[in-house]
């Protein structure tokens, strides 16, 4: 997905990209509402990525002001504010949900799934892999005409085989793309979730192949 | 304590130095009347007093051999029309009476009085006024010293005193009467502005903060103008409040997201167990920071404004709805759901939006916290007679025996919690917002394992 983060702290900015980037998303970057502007002028964007305090403005002025204007790209902001002040306000100016910083980025796919699903989606989300038709927003998975529906975490495991398929994923680092770094959970924790997708994947051509004391990897027949 | 005077009321005051004023200008009133009344009585029987001893006097005649008295009576008749009052008379030749009442007191000086002089004695069980004179007489070709004492009882005066004074009193009584119920008004009319002002500040919301414009006498100016800088003061304060406490979460919090992203990035790129450890920990750490400068944050925010509620209607049903739907995306991360039973009618409750919504945020993030991977997280909304009882029900790891009390202590957190992360803040938040809302709060182990935590709230 592609994705506007408007954010002046460089720092932040840069590092959001990059870790957007290694979820397979394109994030374009505003240090400023003008050149948001400019941004939003020369390109379609999924979804904006709006903070408030912002060098020459607030963000929320800017979402009015986008929403007075008929433009009505999805908008997460994100707030570093005391939570429960901003919290009413900031629905009430139009954005789609905001997410308080420093944030989970796995929450922040979520939020994001969950916004694009309100707003009905768009096809281009749709992955196909062998004979299966992957569908993010809706959590399915389409094999010969049958939709099976993801849990979350199945969804996210799938998510990851399938951005390189083929290719080995260690155990730990899919206990770190399933759970968050707040829960204390073990490496096998993982086999439940491979198990439970292994199930939904019957009868496809695609499936996943354990690699004894490495890890599993998506491939097709 | 004694309360110092200056702290009664100001109208009981201004009453009070009224009706003193009135009732000193109402004896005043009384004793200037009776005394023109006494005076002017007694001008008047002093007139006919001493036409009587002139009367009598010019009877007095000098013979070869004595002196000739006719006691003219048409004298004594003038006095006699006064009522039943007496007349006494006393004439003295040469210091010698020789006629009438020889005990009537003689004048106080007995030299050679022309004109009348006129006293009042006490005679024979009452008081008597007398005018005396003395005329010379020749007796025998020698001057011989005539004295002449007429005198009347004061009865019928004091009679006329009396009613005069009466009517002097009921004069004084009148006007008193007059002046309390206008002292009365004055205070009313006097403090009405007061009255006015204070309840322009009292009718005035929790939020309303500014200056009052309110129409005042000059002499409350002062006044006004020290509680409308007082009000700029509170204002600038409250604003610096807010304002700090946004600030102090941007810059706690920007840097820390920083961390976190590169942490995650990191993370990503590593395959070196140690140092996964590491940057695991580390994330860990930020989120701890995090979530206890958050919920700090919002304790201040619950803290500022229980002091100034913004009060207003609200349809709880909708709120709890909002919450449910904002925190699913993060209960669907662990593949929780929401079940969530709320009426489709509003259920209204008077209170502060933002801390009601801070309340139920916690205790559905609680209970996402502390739940395991693929339960059912309940949250019901129950009217009941005057109040709404919301609860939000787990089947996580539950209380092991710690209680309501000692889980909504600030920073105290359950036993069995060390490794989720938390600030032992956010039951603090619900209850005080509970308190404040004059509601309850409470939670208890679940039958069947779990937690179960309600508020209960009054309807508006």
């Amino acid at each position: 997905m592609r994705f506007l983060l408007v954010e002046d702290n460089g720092d932040l900015a840069r590092a959001a990209q990059t870790r957007l980037a290694l979820d397979g998303h394109g994030v374009d970057w505003a240090a400023s509402l003008a050149e948001a502007e400019n941004h939003l002028l020369a390109a379609p964007y999924d979804l904006i990525l709006l903070d408030i305090m912002l060098p020459d403005g607030d963000g929320r002025d800017f979402l009015a002001a986008q929403r007075r204007a008929r433009r009505d790209t999805p908008v997460i902001v994100m707030t570093a504010r005391a939570a429960v002040s901003d919290r009413v306000a900031l629905l009430d100016t139009g954005a789609d949900d905001y997410i308080t910083k420093p944030f989970d980025f796995a929450e922040l796919e979520a939020r994001v799934r969950a916004v694009l699903r309100r707003r009905g989606g768009a096809a281009e989300t749709l992955r196909r892999y062998a004979d299966l038709t992957f569908d993010p927003l809706k959590a399915t998975i389409t094999i010969a005409g049958e939709a099976r529906e993801l849990r979350n975490r199945e969804l996210r495991l799938f998510e990851v085989l399938l951005s390189a398929p083929d290719c080995i994923f260690s155990k730990p680092h899919l206990c770190d793309r399933l759970f968050s770094y707040a829960e204390a959970v073990t490496d096998n924790a993982i086999e439940v979730y491979v198990a439970r997708l292994r199930k939904k994947l019957a009868g496809s051509a695609a499936r996943i192949e354990t690699v004894r004391g490495v890890g599993y990897r998506l491939t097709a027949d | 304590m004694r309360q110092p005077f200056l702290s009664h009321s100001i109208r009981q005051r201004l009453i009070l130095q009224l009706l003193v004023v009135a009732a000193v200008l109402a004896a005043l009133l009384y004793l200037s009347v009776r005394s023109v009344a006494d005076a002017a009585v007694e001008t008047t029987q002093d007139g006919i007093l001493g036409a009587a001893a002139t009367a009598v006097a010019e009877q007095l005649r000098g013979g070869e051999d004595g002196v000739e008295i006719d006691l003219p009576y048409s004298a004594f008749s003038m006095l006699g029309a006064t009522g039943a009052d007496r007349v006494f008379y006393r004439i003295l030749v040469a210091g010698e009476t020789v006629t009438g009442y020889d005990d009537l007191p003689l004048p106080p000086e007995a030299d050679r009085l022309l004109a009348p002089v006129f006293y009042t004695r006490a005679f024979r069980d009452t008081e008597v006024r007398i005018a005396a004179l003395e005329r010379t007489l020749l007796v025998d070709r020698r001057p011989v010293a005539v004295a002449v004492l007429v005198a009347q009882t004061r009865l019928g005066q004091e009679a006329i005193v009396a009613a005069m004074a009466n009517r002097a009193a009921a004069l004084g009584l009148g006007f008193f009467a007059v002046a309390a119920l206008l002292s009365l008004v004055t205070a009313g009319s006097v403090l009405r502005p007061v009255n006015r002002l204070a309840e322009a500040v009292a009718r005035r919301g929790p939020r309303d903060l500014r200056p009052l414009a309110h129409p005042t006498p000059a002499e409350l100016a002062p006044f006004v103008t020290a509680l409308n800088a007082f009000i700029a003061r509170l204002r600038a304060a409250l604003t610096r409040t807010e304002t700090f406490i946004a600030e102090a979460a941007h810059h706690i919090r920007t840097p820390l997201a920083t961390v976190r992203a590169r942490a995650e990035i990191a993370l990503r790129q590593t395959d070196d167990e140690n140092t996964r450890a590491t940057l695991r920990s580390a994330i860990r750490a930020v989120e701890d920071s995090a979530r206890a400068a958050s919920q700090l944050l919002d304790h201040a925010t619950v803290v500022y404004r229980t002091d100034q509620r913004a009060e207003e209607r609200l349809d709880l049903a909708r709120l709890t709805r909002d919450v449910a739907r904002n925190l699913s995306p993060t209960a669907e991360l662990k593949d929780l759901s929401l079940a969530v039973a709320v009426p489709d009618s509003p259920v209204e409750v008077t209170g502060d939006r933002l801390l009601l919504k801070s309340a139920l945020h916690n205790l559905v993030d609680n209970a996402i916290k502390y739940s395991p991977a693929e339960g059912t997280i309940e949250i019901a909304l129950r009217p009941n007679g005057r109040s709404v009882e919301i609860t939000v029900e787990d089947r996580g790891r539950g209380l092991e025996g710690a209680t309501t009390r000692d889980l909504t202590r600030r920073f105290c957190r359950g036993a069995n919690v060390a490794d989720v992360v938390g600030s032992g803040l956010g039951l603090t938040i619900v209850e005080e917002v509970a308190a404040a809302h004059g509601g309850r709060f409470g939670i208890a182990d679940r039958p069947g394992g779990g937690a179960s935590a309600y508020l209960t709230l009054p309807l508006a």
